[in-house]
């Protein structure tokens, strides 16, 4: 019934819209043609300089109003350093195209008053001008030469990737409909290779390559985790996509890019903005000085609920309009301290388990690497540490495997003693004794024996190597000296152990 | 001073000074027109299926508005209970609990479907296939195109095409929904999509038939404007429109080859199992086996033709405003030789600056170097159309006829589009703009509201050449002034909400906080686009009802125009002129020169006069 009354009214207004028109013509003919188009350009062209004049106050006054949301005012300037290069061209665009905006509209609405039909008026003849057109052809030319110049200026120092020797955090963003994967490289700040083939929803939702070692420290971050960088620093994120076309958006940081299926892109840009800065900022505007939920007005302000969004700006199906993620930009120290609270996605859900293409491998390239690193730190300390601090003097080794009930040793544990073996090179001058210990499981009789021929081992690997064996001596010690408890089988593992202790200088 | 008014002296000069084509000697009963099936639907006569192209486009531009308004409601009052429409949409309204609301699904497809439809049915068939049809052979002086019969299939291969669209509305799984530019993979996987199952199929389907009308259009008003032009109509004393038509035929001609060359590769990743744009792909599950694709070689194709298609879209609008201020200023256009090498520049560089639409896609940021320099060169032809529009206005004894107010409209129009364009050719500002709203309000006003003002211009301007009637003046005006103000009330706005970054093709705006600010603006906007799309019905009326009822036109040349389509009789005839067909003497702009109000073409020099400018 509704839909038939719409229909009636437009019917009618349908009507009335042609019987004005057609009295309008009527009286036109009585009137005379003629005079009636004079008459109609004197109204018109009223109307047309009215209109001119309302539309440049109105766009100039809504510039004014809306400066705000223009790029490189108030809160909208950019929070990256290209960014703000990118705002002050913006700018410069604007100052130019304003002026031949405000000149152009305002002559094609005035000519049009002013040189209305008028009776036995005469239009001039002006075919041509050629000064005039060569004037006109060159003013753009030259204004079009500044902005390009300025602009592919702007471009490339933006655009062009790393040079080798430039620092900047490695990230990797993939977009599938509809949300963003994060990946960060970890310690040795490469992102490791990963194909679509290995992906598996359940375990591997990236199909990281765990074959490739630089993918074993990467951090995934979690769906809903805020994606936390830090301020005045380089980053450079490569950008992928898992099924179709993505856009990889940061509008305070003026950064837009394509991810695109089979076609890592990247974008290089440096935040010069915290969250927290940021919101001090705003909180100048009244503005943002609303609540953020207006059905609790008790609630936070707008500027206290702040966050840098990570968009989607290609569309990618029916939820491209939620692919949401929150950015965070902390100093410094703060950056470090969280990254330090992540754990590489590998160890914490990957090692070990079926998906693991490593499962069995005892050790990793990765944490020889590490432990390397470690011991060299542990033998250092340990030399330096004064002799009244026994404990201080000894070093345990980690990764060192016998096989079960013997003394042989396993080949894992050359990693760690070849390179205890070069380290104590360095040191020519001490004397160190190399000290084998067990659980209380057993005999301690047999542990005490046990315990000084695996001791022997890993001293034989110690000489095998080139330290001289007048520096080194073996000992068994059995259970006699736990660093644990025996009675859970943790503290027994850590109860077996072989150390070095350095004795003299 | 001559007379030229009277009917009488025209048809005598044209007797006395015409060139002779033996047209009417040779008569055997006029076997192109016999009956009404002849006449007005599989019609071989230019003049008719100029009015077939319009018509079939009105009813598109209704349909493809519609649809921009029903969108619009979405993003304005995304709360509201749009169960009323559930009548006409269906499934696509879902309810709960009594509150109808739009599907994602199908706010996507309609904001796809309406971009194709204005684009491809409207603004090209529609626009260049109305007024190419209609003035190509009156204005150059031929008896028809120079194959008629190709011109019935390019109508009859556009309407095809429009079937098969409007059929994909009606599916299951809803038309194609990824977007008017259709990029892969999203285009190319019904695993993606619901819409780009069957409605994916039947949009290639639909858009091939398209190209094929295009080009057998394109290379009859080519072949036309070469070879039929009369005696004494050389190329530089066309008036502009015919230059405008003929360089967009070229463009047309040279652009939609490679489109559907991207079209027949998409077809066959969709259904031969090829790879030509897929690679490294894991979707509903499972990973594909089709590697070593490029999704962004489908963008190279599609913007090999997209580019030159805004230019398709926008040229035959500039010749039309051209034609239309001249013979209404009372005025020679000014430079005219600078417009005909703007246009030929402009349709140059076209071809020249595709990947400016690609900045972000991930080619190669160095490309875009060459890109941001050919783009930003458009400016100056641009500018120098817009200068010489103003001054052709400028000293004029202007009439302000509705067909005036949409050419003056036209040039307020293009200098706010075609200025922001400045701030989108510059990759740098790009980086910022691309795919936000501020696109969105620079190409609607610049080829959307602009070309729609060039036809509206075209429309009021040769209606009487089309119907023999005028069309309603104050209707008119009120037509002009509300879209006039309504565009600008939909389109300014949209570049706040672009600056501050706001993603286009967004569903909904709630989920970010930086996005969320301007649902104020939104309703405004949502307002201003329904007001827009009754202010169109008006004019839809005022169509119609003028073909029966409107003023009739009495004397040959109403407005005193020089070009030759003003000298052929008022009821139109095969053939175009009963005798011998005009020949040529001067260029077409001859406005108060010499103390005379107007110097028709046709008219002969006079002693130590000069026909060319």
């Amino acid at each position: 019934m509704s839909y038939f009354i719409a229909l009636i009214i437009l019917a009618l207004i349908a009507v009335v819209a042609l019987q004005i028109g057609r009295v309008s013509e009527l009286s036109a003919q009585i009137r005379g043609e003629e005079e009636a188009e004079l008459q109609n350009n004197n109204s018109t062209g009223g109307w047309m300089v009215i209109f001119g004049v309302l539309f440049l106050i109105a766009t100039v006054w809504s510039a004014v109003y809306y400066k705000d949301v223009m790029l490189g005012y108030g809160p909208w300037e950019a929070s990256s350093e290209h960014g703000k290069e990118v705002d002050s061209l913006f700018n410069v665009t604007l100052l130019f195209t304003g002026i031949v905006f405000i000149a152009t509209q305002w002559l094609t609405f005035y000519y049009s008053f002013k040189y209305r039909g008028k009776k036995n008026g005469k239009a001039l003849f002006l075919a041509h001008d050629t000064k005039l057109e060569l004037i006109w052809t060159a003013i753009p030319a030259v204004v079009m030469a500044f902005l390009v110049v300025k602009g592919l200026v702007v471009w490339n120092n933006t655009m062009l990737d790393l040079d080798e020797d430039e620092q900047a955090i490695n990230i990797e963003a993939t977009g599938y409909q509809f949300a963003w994967d994060i990946r960060y490289p970890g310690a040795d700040n490469v992102i490791g290779h990963k194909d679509f083939r290995l992906i598996d929803m359940a375990v591997n939702p990236l199909g990281v390559d765990y074959t490739d070692d630089a993918s074993l420290d990467d951090i995934i971050l979690a769906g809903s985790d805020k994606i936390v960088l830090p301020v005045d620093t380089t980053v450079r994120v490569k950008i992928t996509s898992k099924d179709v076309l993505h856009n990889f958006y940061l509008p305070h940081f003026r950064v837009k890019m394509d991810a695109v299926p089979g076609l890592p892109t990247y974008f290089i840009f440096k935040p010069t903005k915290t969250t927290a800065q940021m919101r001090e900022e705003l909180r100048a505007y009244p503005e943002w000085n609303e609540p953020y939920d207006p059905t609790d007005p008790e609630g936070p302000k707008k500027w206290e609920s702040f966050n840098y969004e990570l968009a989607c700006a290609e569309l990618c199906g029916k939820g491209h309009y939620s692919m949401r993620r929150i950015v965070e930009i902390v100093d410094r120290d703060t950056y470090k301290q969280w990254l330090k609270g992540l754990k590489s996605t590998y160890l914490a859900n990957i090692r070990g388990t079926d998906a693991d293409p490593n499962k069995g491998k005892r050790l990793l390239p990765f944490e020889i690497k590490a432990r390397q690193t470690e011991l060299t730190k542990e033998i250092s300390a340990a030399v330096k540490a004064d002799s009244s601090n026994a404990d201080a003097k000894i070093i345990r080794f980690k990764n060192v495997y016998y096989e079960t009930g013997s003394s042989n040793l396993e080949a894992d544990s050359y990693y760690e003693l070849d390179y205890a073996a070069t380290l104590l090179n360095k040191y020519p001058d001490i004397q160190l004794e190399v000290a084998g210990h067990t659980d209380n499981v057993g005999d301690p009789a047999a542990n005490r024996a046990l315990s000084l021929q695996r001791a022997t081992s890993v001293m034989n690997r110690l000489i095998e190597k080139g330290v001289s064996a007048a520096r080194l001596k073996s000992a068994g010690y059995g259970d006699a000296s736990p660093i644990d408890s025996n009675d859970t089988e943790e503290g027994k593992a850590n109860n077996r152990r072989t150390e070095l202790r350095v004795i003299s200088q | 001073m001559i007379q030229t008014e009277s009917k009488y002296q025209a048809d005598v000069l044209i007797e006395e000074q015409g060139f002779d084509d033996h047209f009417h000697d040779h008569h055997h009963g006029d076997k192109y027109q016999t009956g009404f099936i002849g006449h007005y639907v599989f019609s071989m006569d230019h003049k008719v299926i100029a009015r077939q192209f319009l018509i079939t486009g009105m009813i598109w531009a209704i349909i493809g508005a519609a649809m921009s308004v029903i969108f619009r409601l979405q993003l304005g009052f995304p709360e509201e209970n749009l169960l009323w429409i559930k009548p006409l949409l269906g499934k696509w309204i879902e309810v709960t609990d009594g509150v109808g609301k739009l599907s994602p699904e199908f706010y996507y497809a309609l904001v796809t479907m309406h971009g194709t439809i204005l684009v491809f049915f409207v603004l090209t068939a529609g626009l260049s296939g109305t007024f190419s049809n209609l003035l190509i052979p009156l204005q150059i002086g031929a008896r028809d195109m120079a194959s008629p019969f190709l011109n019935m299939l390019s109508y009859w291969f556009f309407f095809l095409a429009g079937i098969i669209m409007f059929y994909s509305l009606f599916l299951n799984t809803g038309p194609f929904s990824g977007g008017w530019t259709a990029y892969p993979p999203l285009s190319a996987l019904p695993q993606a999509s619901t819409g780009s199952a069957s409605g994916m199929t039947l949009w290639l389907v639909s858009l091939t038939l398209f190209v094929v009308s295009v080009l057998l259009g394109g290379i009859n008003y080519i072949t036309t404007v070469l070879n039929l032009r009369t005696k004494g109509m050389s190329l530089f004393r066309m008036p502009l429109t015919i230059w405008a038509f003929f360089v967009t035929a070229i463009l047309g001609l040279l652009s939609f080859p490679v489109l559907a060359s991207g079209f027949f590769m998409l077809i066959f990743d969709r259904s031969l199992g090829t790879s030509f744009y897929l690679s490294d792909i894991f979707i509903g599950g499972q990973a594909l086996d089709r590697v070593g694709g490029s999704p962004i070689l489908y963008q190279h194709l599609f913007w090999f033709l997209g580019h030159p298609e805004v230019y398709i879209i926008i040229l035959p609008a500039m010749g039309i405003v051209s034609e239309v201020l001249a013979v209404h200023s009372r005025k020679p256009i000014f430079g005219y030789r600078a417009m005909v090498f703007s246009i030929l520049a402009i349709g140059f560089l076209s071809f020249i600056v595709w990947a400016h639409h690609m900045f972000m896609s991930g080619v190669n940021p160095f490309i875009s170097n060459f890109f941001v320099f050919f783009t930003l060169i458009i400016a100056i032809p641009s500018a120098v159309k817009v200068f010489n529009w103003i001054t052709t206005l400028y000293g004029g004894n202007i009439r302000l006829n509705t067909a005036m107010l949409f050419a003056i409209g036209f040039i307020s129009m293009f200098i706010s589009g075609g200025l922001t364009g400045i701030f989108l050719g510059n990759s740098s500002i790009d980086i910022q703009m691309h795919d936000t709203y501020f696109v969105v309000a620079h190409f609607h006003i610049v080829m959307g509201v602009a070309a729609f003002f060039g036809m509206f211009a075209g429309i009021y301007h040769w209606y009487p050449k089309m119907y023999g009637r005028f069309m309603n003046e104050t209707i008119g005006k009120v037509h002009f002034w509300g879209t006039m103000l309504c565009a600008y009330l939909i389109f300014w706005p949209m570049h706040y909400i672009g600056m501050a970054g706001v993603p286009r093709r967004y569903y909904s705006f709630d989920t970010f906080d930086a996005f969320k600010q301007f649902s104020d603006m939104n309703k405004f906007i949502t307002v201003a686009a329904i007001v827009a799309f009754f202010v169109q019905l008006l004019f839809v009326l005022n169509f119609f009802y003028s073909i029966w009822k409107g003023k009739k036109m009495t004397k040959q040349n109403p407005y005193d125009a020089t070009t030759l389509e003003w000298t052929t009789p008022i009821e139109p005839i095969h053939g175009n002129w009963p005798g011998k067909i005009p020949s040529v003497h001067r260029w077409a702009y001859d406005y108060n020169k010499d103390q005379r109000e107007y110097v028709p073409q046709y008219i002969p020099l006079e002693e130590g006069e000069v026909g060319d400018h």
